[in-house]
């Protein structure tokens, strides 16, 4: 056998999908004009806490969006064949994703209208401003890439563009933990871990986003991944998981460290009612060691739907991790004079509650249905179903358990 | 031929307003010098680096119970719009209550933007609408401002507000809108006619005097002389922002 051939099939399931999609994207984008138009008081944001859901939900995406191009850059710069037919649809979520989370984070923006003059008016010392030129660089090298993948007679210049792509994630990424890294402000933010750590964090949930796409698009069209290419790639994605783990904890353990963290550290971990429940809770315990369980434990580890459920779980506690992160890290009051007790009419030294509106919900879930949607289109328009030569694989041995 | 009626009518104007100031010294010429007495930019120039405008809070004169500078605040910016959630709300300048957890000593003081002179909030700001004046005024302009609120993650003093609804009746010299950021322009529109800011102003007409505004470069002036000789305080000293506003008595 060797090649499983993709059939077309016309179905309505897939005009249902493109329709129900686009409603949810709609919903989301109308919610942001209504946004818009009555100003952020019909948001749950404030003036303490004014990154809200959308910038949680927008700020997954982005982040994905540079993880899930590790598959194709695991087949193409660093040779392992099993991935190669899987590098044009890893090509394709990394602009899907991106788009999708630029999408929620511009909708939001106060003035959404000037979104140009971003560009127009590039400050190089804003990290925001970096990200004028790392993300539309970024979609043209991976457009570029996906281009050399899928026309024959460009395969030849897939290594380079695709090593150019690779790098450029990096940096990318490392651009979008900065965006705290920097922060001298506030006690949650402004520490070099922050980079590496959500390079580590896109390894994870770019991966679980190509396995969900990946089982969708298989059991669509009737077709079955060979087990121990599952077997490979769910190994990686516990390696992940794990390796994400070792980065927050650090994150956390430095904070501790640092004597005028401690405090902060203690309400994000312990005290904080919704933040910490969401930190262990979510991000800990359903995000990550259950997805360790359903990938290693024996009875579970070579089963898809486990695969599945571990990948939908590492997605939902990235969002737990980054709502963590993101809310409690403008809830906590900054600490302007240590010692006292502060008190004052713009909420000086309390610790602020945020409960997202429903138009700021419309949003963010709106985005997902953006991703959703063009990743619809796109892989009906072209050949982004992975296909593997099982039997080639194997001889060469690019398969084991 | 109109430039020289406009030097005279500027300078008419200028004389006035010496006299009425009660600053009236025989031997200032009129319009140009005025303008020198208040460190102001002549009108039609860029402000002057040679100019760093500050602020003295000496906070052992700042009443708890008084909030005559936060009113003149709103008063003279326009800041006057009801959120049903307050703290949505602008505040430019706001009272902080402090109580020292082992002394339990208490203070009152203003608190506003520090206009520091390495300011995060333009260092992130990704459109360069977070400014920073030669005359160490730090701005945002409305025109530019996308309202993406990186400002209000990166200011230490939590000084930045975004305008959460649709405004009315602004006062024409000080424009704010809705979705943007913004935050204490030291009163920028009176500071350039040669004005104090009016919290300043505000808090002198309530006989506290806890507020001192003026050149820090300028040796001769009274806040720098004052600076020179009593211990202050910048807030958050240990980012070496070296900020515009300077506290006494904390």
């Amino acid at each position: 056998m060797m090649i499983q051939q993709q059939t077309k099939t016309v179905d309505g399931a897939f005009y249902f999908a493109l329709a129900v999609g686009g409603l949810i994207s709609a919903i989301g984008v109308a919610a942001a004009l209504y946004m818009e138009i009555m100003g952020h008081q019909v948001s749950g944001m404030n003036n303490q806490i004014f990154w809200g859901l959308p910038h949680v939900f927008g700020i997954f995406l982005i982040v994905a969006a540079s993880g899930v191009l590790n598959v194709a850059s695991i087949g193409s710069v660093f040779g392992k064949k099993a991935y190669k037919p899987r590098a044009p649809l890893s090509g394709l979520l990394a602009i899907v994703l991106l788009a999708a989370g630029l999408a929620i984070i511009m909708l939001d923006l106060g003035r959404a209208d000037r979104v140009l003059i971003a560009a127009t008016h590039v400050n190089l010392t804003s990290v925001f401003g970096w990200n004028m030129i790392l993300y539309p660089v970024f979609f043209g090298l991976v457009g570029l890439y996906v281009w050399t993948l899928m026309d024959r007679s460009k395969n030849q210049y897939s290594k380079a563009v695709g090593t150019a792509a690779f790098i450029w994630r990096l940096v990318m990424t490392t651009g979008t933990g900065s965006i705290f890294g920097f922060i001298v402000a506030r006690q949650a933010y402004q520490s070099a871990i922050l980079a590496p750590m959500f390079i580590i964090l896109s390894f994870a949930w770019g991966l679980a986003i190509f396995l969900i796409v990946q089982e969708i698009m298989y059991a669509r069209s009737k077709m079955e991944l060979h087990p121990q290419l599952r077997a490979r790639m769910k190994n990686l994605l516990g390696v992940f998981i794990g390796a994400a783990m070792y980065f927050v904890a650090v994150y956390h353990l430095t904070n501790v460290y640092y004597a005028k963290q401690i405090e902060f550290t203690h309400f994000i971990l312990v005290s904080g009612g919704i933040f910490p429940l969401l930190f262990w809770g979510g991000f800990v315990l359903l995000g990550s060691v259950v997805p360790l369980l359903l990938l290693y434990a024996p009875g579970f580890s070579a089963n898809k739907g486990s695969v599945t459920a571990a990948s939908y779980l590492t997605v939902a506690g990235g969002l737990c991790l980054l709502f963590v992160f993101i809310i409690g890290g403008q809830a906590y009051p900054m600490d302007m004079f240590p010692g006292m007790q502060v008190t004052s009419s713009f909420f000086d030294g309390k610790i602020d509650s945020y409960t997202p509106s429903l138009p700021e919900i419309l949003l963010s879930v709106g985005g997902f249905a953006i991703a959703f949607t063009m990743t619809l289109v796109g892989v009906r328009v072209l050949r982004f179903m992975p296909q593997d030569d099982v039997a080639k694989l194997q001889s060469a041995g690019y398969l084991h358990d | 031929m109109t430039e020289p009626n406009d030097k005279s009518r500027r300078g008419f104007l200028g004389a006035a307003a010496v006299g009425a100031a009660g600053l009236g010294v025989a031997a200032i010429a009129p319009g140009l010098h005025l303008i020198e007495v208040s460190q102001a930019s002549a009108p039609g120039k860029g402000a002057s680096s040679k100019v760093r405008w500050g602020m003295l809070i000496d906070t052992t004169k700042c009443a708890s119970d008084c909030n005559a500078c936060v009113n003149a605040c709103n008063s003279e910016n326009g800041i006057n719009e009801v959120l049903k959630d307050p703290r949505q709300g602008s505040q430019w300048i706001r009272k902080i209550d402090l109580k020292d957890s082992k002394s339990g000593i208490t203070h009152s003081l203003p608190m506003m933007c520090q206009h520091c002179e390495h300011p995060p909030c333009v260092d992130v700001c990704p459109t360069h609408a977070s400014m920073k004046r030669a005359d160490g005024i730090v701005l945002v302009d409305r025109h530019t401002c996308i309202g993406c609120r990186y400002c209000m993650l990166a200011c230490p003093y939590k000084a930045r507000s975004f305008v959460h609804m649709t405004l009315t009746e602004q006062n024409p010299e000080v424009p704010r809108g809705q979705g943007c950021v913004e935050s204490c322009t030291f009163c920028v529109h009176r500071v350039d006619k040669g004005q104090i800011p009016a919290c300043v102003e505000a808090c002198a007409n309530a006989e506290h005097n806890a507020m001192l505004f003026g050149d820090l470069n300028d040796p001769n002036s009274a806040i720098a002389q004052r600076i020179a000789e009593v211990k202050t305080t910048q807030v958050r000293a240990d980012l070496k922002l070296n900020v515009g506003v300077r506290y006494q008595g904390i």
